[in-house]
């Protein structure tokens, strides 16, 4: 009984802690590693309290997608970051104070919460009993919410191609094949034959007598 | 010694207020917004798994699925924005947006 207890505070410590030093750090990718740190543990609590499924896909989704593209994008950005520190300790009194009241606030609502005994019977989709994790999330994601995830997956889709049309840029000096172009070429665009006089070439080019 | 509810709602205030407090500290810094964000949505996330393994109710996970997928599109695009911002201006600093006029 003492070992999950151990976990849970060995999970939370070390998610908390990593949470702090992503909005203290002052790289932005020691910010992301930490980040990472803070979701891994995240995941452990998931573990913790028997959802797995939803734990490796924190994994998979934000250390694997999400991290990364940051990271990616901080080491894209040719900014300066020292200077985007400034203000750091302006507004550090503000913000204890508003986030002090705010947690206050928050633990004084979850921190007094009991379940109602009969909260039974408003259960939708109660979690079966003999079946893993993963298995329960299944039968009920794929049928009774199965719009829900359908709606996930275009949320998904508008996010991708809202992503690749944002960042795709065409620039003027790399030359693309466009088939629609070059099937309209006719011969009288590219191509013309010129009378060149013996002896003179083409010194008048600009006053060209075009000979078709 | 037994972990209940109130721990992991705990864990999750904690979380949520440190994504506050992040935006908050970081008002120049856009990146790390974006990741207070995230840390708001991870918070958001253990509230819901931990309310929907000790009501017994597996719907906590689905919408804590869908929480997730909301997540790492915004993260997506977020990112998107940031990086055009940063080809047109040069700088990504937060005072310059109100510039971005027109």
């Amino acid at each position: 009984m003492i070992l999950p207890a151990l976990f849970f505070y060995l999970f939370a410590g070390v998610c908390v802690a990593s949470a702090v030093m992503v909005i203290v750090s002052r790289n932005p990718v020691h910010s992301v590693l930490f980040l990472i740190l803070a979701f891994v543990n995240a995941s452990g609590l998931f573990v913790l309290m028997g959802a797995e499924f939803l734990a490796m896909i924190l994994v998979v989704v934000y250390v694997g997608a999400v991290a990364v593209l940051f990271l990616f994008v901080i080491m894209m950005l040719d900014v300066d970051f020292a200077e985007l520190r400034e203000g750091f300790i302006e507004y550090l009194p503000v913000g204890l104070v508003i986030g002090g009241i705010f947690l206050v606030e928050l633990l004084l609502i979850g921190g007094g919460w009991v379940i109602s005994p009969n909260v039974a019977k408003s259960i939708t989709s109660a979690i079966p009993a003999n079946v893993s994790n993963t298995e329960a999330l299944g039968l009920v994601l794929y049928t009774k919410y199965i719009h829900y995830f359908q709606i996930a997956g275009m949320v998904l889709l508008v996010a991708m191609i809202g992503a690749i049309v944002l960042t795709l840029r065409h620039k003027a000096y790399v030359k693309r094949q466009d088939i629609s172009v070059q099937n309209a070429r006719t011969v009288e665009m590219v191509m013309s034959v010129r009378k060149v006089a013996s002896g003179q070439g083409l010194q008048d080019a600009d006053q060209a007598e075009w000979v078709r | 010694m037994t972990v209940g509810l109130g721990h992991y709602l705990a864990v999750g205030a904690i979380l949520f207020t440190l994504g506050i407090l992040g935006i908050f500290l970081n008002r120049k810094n856009i990146i790390v917004i974006l990741m207070s964000i995230e840390l708001i949505l991870l918070a958001v996330n253990v509230n819901l798994v931990a309310f929907s393994t000790f009501i017994g109710d597996i719907v906590g996970q689905v919408f804590a699925l869908l929480v997730l997928t909301v997540a790492a599109a915004e993260a997506a695009i977020g990112l998107a924005v940031l990086v055009v911002y940063f080809r047109n201006r040069g700088s990504i600093a937060v005072e310059d947006v109100n510039l971005m006029k027109g």
